[in-house]
């Protein structure tokens, strides 16, 4: 096949032609419908990777059997280039492509990669991660849902929350308890689980900015196939750390499984930030300068960081656990947009101005700031995570570590 | 230095710290601020030897880089004299150097670039002004034409290795724009006096031009590439600059990483406490992003890349933001001993502090930063 001696810059180039003949270019003035707790949002995302899919530029780093192209990251890098200035299903790298695919790749059965990869490269599958649980917090393996053996089926039991987009998606990766008799990591299970199936009721969460991607799950004696089970019983945590490994990188713009390079909150682009500066109360304010000028520059820091500690993982001179520096340095960078966004908009942040651009959407963003620092593990945990893996640190004592988990001691009930 | 280095960037990057333990440890920079001396001429001699002036010049000058990136070849050296915050020219006899190898003229100024080469000269650029912020294309110092060449006249300020330089490459306002000129340290007219400065062994000073003329031939560059080789050398300065702290910032870190696995309080190391954990995991954070953005500015500059202004001018103000607190964090961790004049931890600190405000300070980068991306914007 010609494919395979082709090289980065050919692959470069036929990209940017396909892309200007299919793919809908940016405009900057009306953008595309992203946010991701709207629906209209999702079906145009599974357009777009159909799209994608049927011109042959979908899954470049996913082996062609399940569907993708099986090539290197630099072809991926390529595309992100090219495709900068076109509408793409940016939603649908997170989780479905860089954590829940990817996990899948290192973790599934065959029969699992071929159906749920490949359908979700063509845009027909959405995947989900169903992990933290009402009762749990950052000590994930602490978790309470119940897989019960029934012959060869499973029984579910529980409840599931923080799930992004879980209302748009057709299955989830669930962590399960399947042995509460011994230590917490030992007896959990993974199994890939369809959403929209009788016993399990779906509520979505409504934030401080008044968004609801988030979603929480209950499941009521849902029954599941031995099929279902992804890697080995009991081996649950093994799949999880994978998982969490992905969702750090991804989280961190580090995974070579994501797809489009653009970011998805609109303000991130440098012609909002200007925008933003002449309308603010005192446009012409060098601290204000100062300000946006720190912002332009820490991201800069920020694209560099990801390529940098990317490429360190890659050879090897990073740990995996690397990736929480991404994880921590995004709520940094995103704190810094947040609060100058407020600062540059002054009153008009908080009390419309009564004009055409109204900034108090900026208002309601400060509002929500922390949750940046609190998805995909907190900034606690990601600090945690860098003094102990990547310095080698001593670890943090664990009550519960070494002891059955039904002998920890759990949440008082209330 | 990154992954991709090749074994001939190693072995020079190898080479070059073997000689700066052996020849510019702490011990040696506490013995040369002791007798008041910035650095020996001897020793220039011998890290020139070494290659460090011939990188950034063509080999039609007996130049050559190692990588093939001449100024990555040059951050590497700046990286390790970070380790041990080494004194030496290195900087300003790179930055002049850059200015006259790319030169329109460069020719005519053969000899001044091959004595640089070798050690036995040492220039310095004198660009900044009393009283004025970094802005090296605006300068007050005058040149005007006379039969012969031109007459300097006005004041230059903190300029590195000014009491030690054998020549001064000026920047200075003619009416048709910036022009740069050569100045030897002896020519009629020139006054020096040092000024104090907060690192150990870097010596700066100022400079009066009191009608200073000089020929023709001291002109570095036509009117018309000025602005752009002053651009080149302001960015040549500031990533060595950052290269340099990075190596600090690396050195420190180590250093405080092993107090907190060996010191122990209350029956466990200061390494167990999460309070101190976390501090660590911000640190390393800053840590990396100083280093990526700093590789990043190389490369740019290096390339000339259309972005190299931007990046470099990110890296100088994230680096000005982020080195000074990194340092102190690590002086509040070693406790007492770490506010002693004994402990090395101040000496690091001082070279940081001296570069954070040196090439603009983290504010005047943000306002260029936000000036010249409004303008691409609204371009």
């Amino acid at each position: 096949m010609t494919r395979t001696t082709e090289s980065v810059d050919q692959f470069a180039a036929r990209a940017g032609d396909w892309l200007a003949t299919h793919m809908p270019r940016l405009d900057p003035d009306r953008p595309p419908r992203a946010r991701r707790d709207d629906e209209g949002a999702w079906l145009r995302a599974r357009e777009l990777q159909a799209t994608l899919h049927q011109g042959g530029f979908a899954g470049i780093c996913f082996p062609r059997k399940y569907g993708g192209l099986g090539l290197d990251v630099a072809y991926q890098d390529a595309f992100n280039a090219e495709s900068a200035d076109y509408e793409m299903p940016l939603i649908l790298n997170v989780p479905t492509f860089a954590i829940c695919c990817a996990s899948l790749l290192d973790t599934g059965t065959e029969a699992q990669k071929r159906q749920h990869i490949a359908a979700a490269l063509r845009g027909e599958e959405v995947l989900v991660q169903l992990l933290s649980e009402p009762s749990g917090g950052s000590d994930l393996a602490g978790l309470i849902t119940r897989a019960e053996r029934d012959g060869e089926d499973w029984i579910i039991n529980g409840a599931k929350t923080w799930s992004t987009s879980a209302f748009a998606a057709d299955y989830g990766l669930l962590l399960a308890r399947t042995d509460p008799t011994v230590p917490k990591h030992d007896g959990l299970t993974m199994f890939i689980v369809p959403i929209n199936a009788p016993g399990v009721t779906l509520r979505r969460i409504k934030q401080i900015d008044g968004s609801d991607e988030f979603c929480e799950e209950f499941f009521d004696g849902l029954r599941l196939g031995p099929d279902t089970v992804v890697g080995e019983v009991n081996k649950g945590w093994d799949v999880a750390s994978q998982l969490l490994l992905h969702e750090r990188r991804a989280v961190g713009q580090g995974s070579e499984f994501a797809s489009g390079r653009g970011r998805e909150r609109s303000e991130e682009s440098f012609a909002n930030v200007f925008a933003l500066a002449a309308t603010a109360d005192n446009p012409d304010e060098p601290m204000i300068h100062d300000k946006i000028g720190r912002v332009l520059a820490r991201r800069m820091v920020r694209d560099s960081l990801v390529e940098h500690v990317s490429a360190a993982m890659r050879a090897g001179s990073l740990p995996p656990a690397a990736g929480s520096i991404l994880r921590l340095f995004h709520s940094n960078v995103t704190f810094l947009e947040v609060d100058t966004a407020l600062e540059v908009a002054g009153t008009r942040g908080v009390v419309d101005a009564d004009d055409a651009e109204g900034l108090v959407p900026i208002g309601e963003r400060y509002l929500s700031r922390q949750s940046v620092a609190l998805g995909g593990g907190s900034d606690e945990i990601a600090r945690n995570i860098i003094s102990e893996r990547v310095l080698g640190f001593p670890r943090e004592y664990a009550a519960d570590r070494g002891v059955p988990f039904n002998e920890v001691k759990h949440n008082r009930a209330r | 230095m990154t992954d991709e280095e090749s074994d001939d960037a190693k072995l020079f990057i190898a080479t070059t710290r073997a000689f700066l333990d052996k020849h510019a440890s702490l011990a040696d920079v506490r013995a040369l601020h002791a007798q008041d001396r910035s650095f020996d001429p001897t020793w220039w001699q011998h890290a020139a030897q070494l290659g460090w002036t011939s990188l950034l010049v063509t080999e039609q000058y007996g130049g050559g880089s190692v990588s093939g990136q001449p100024l990555r070849d040059v951050a590497a050296i700046s990286e390790q004299l970070g380790r041990t915050v080494a004194p030496g020219p290195l900087h300003p006899v790179s930055t002049v150097l850059t200015a006259l190898v790319n030169a329109d003229n460069h020719v005519e100024h053969a000899d001044t670039i091959a004595a640089l080469v070798s050690g036995g000269l040492v220039a310095a650029w004198a660009v900044d002004e009393p009283g004025r912020p970094f802005g090296p294309h605006n300068p007050a110092l005058t040149a005007t034409r006379t039969g012969a060449g031109y007459r300097l006249s006005g004041s230059k300020d903190r300029v590195e290795a000014g009491p030690q330089a054998d020549l001064f490459l000026v920047t200075a306002r003619t009416d048709r724009g910036p022009r740069q000129f050569l100045v030897p340290a002896d020519a009629a007219g020139v006054a020096l006096r040092r000024q104090r400065c907060v690192d150990l062994v870097k010596h700066y000073a100022r400079i009066d031009f009191d009608d200073v003329d000089v020929a023709e031939s001291a002109v570095v560059g036509s009117g018309d590439q000025t602005p752009a080789l002053i651009d080149q050398q302001s960015h040549t300065a500031m990533v060595l600059q950052c290269a340099e702290a990075v190596g600090i910032l690396d050195a420190v870190l180590i250093m405080t990483t092993a107090w907190a696995r060996d010191r122990h309080s209350f029956g466990r190391p200061l390494a167990s406490y999460q309070a101190l954990k976390h501090r660590f995991a911000d640190m390393t954070m800053w840590l990396h992003a100083c280093r990526a953005i700093t590789a990043a500015a190389v490369t740019a500059v290096g390339a000339q890349h259309p972005d190299a202004a931007l990046t470099v001018r990110a890296a100088k103000s994230y680096l000005g933001e982020h080195a000074g607190p990194l340092i102190h964090d690590c002086v509040q961790l070693h406790g007492g001993i770490g506010v002693t004049w004994e402990h090395d931890l101040h000496v690091y600190l001082r070279r940081i502090t001296l570069y954070r405000s040196m090439f603009g300070t983290p504010i005047e980068h943000h306002r260029a930063i936000y000036q010249s991306t409004r303008a691409v914007v609204s371009a």
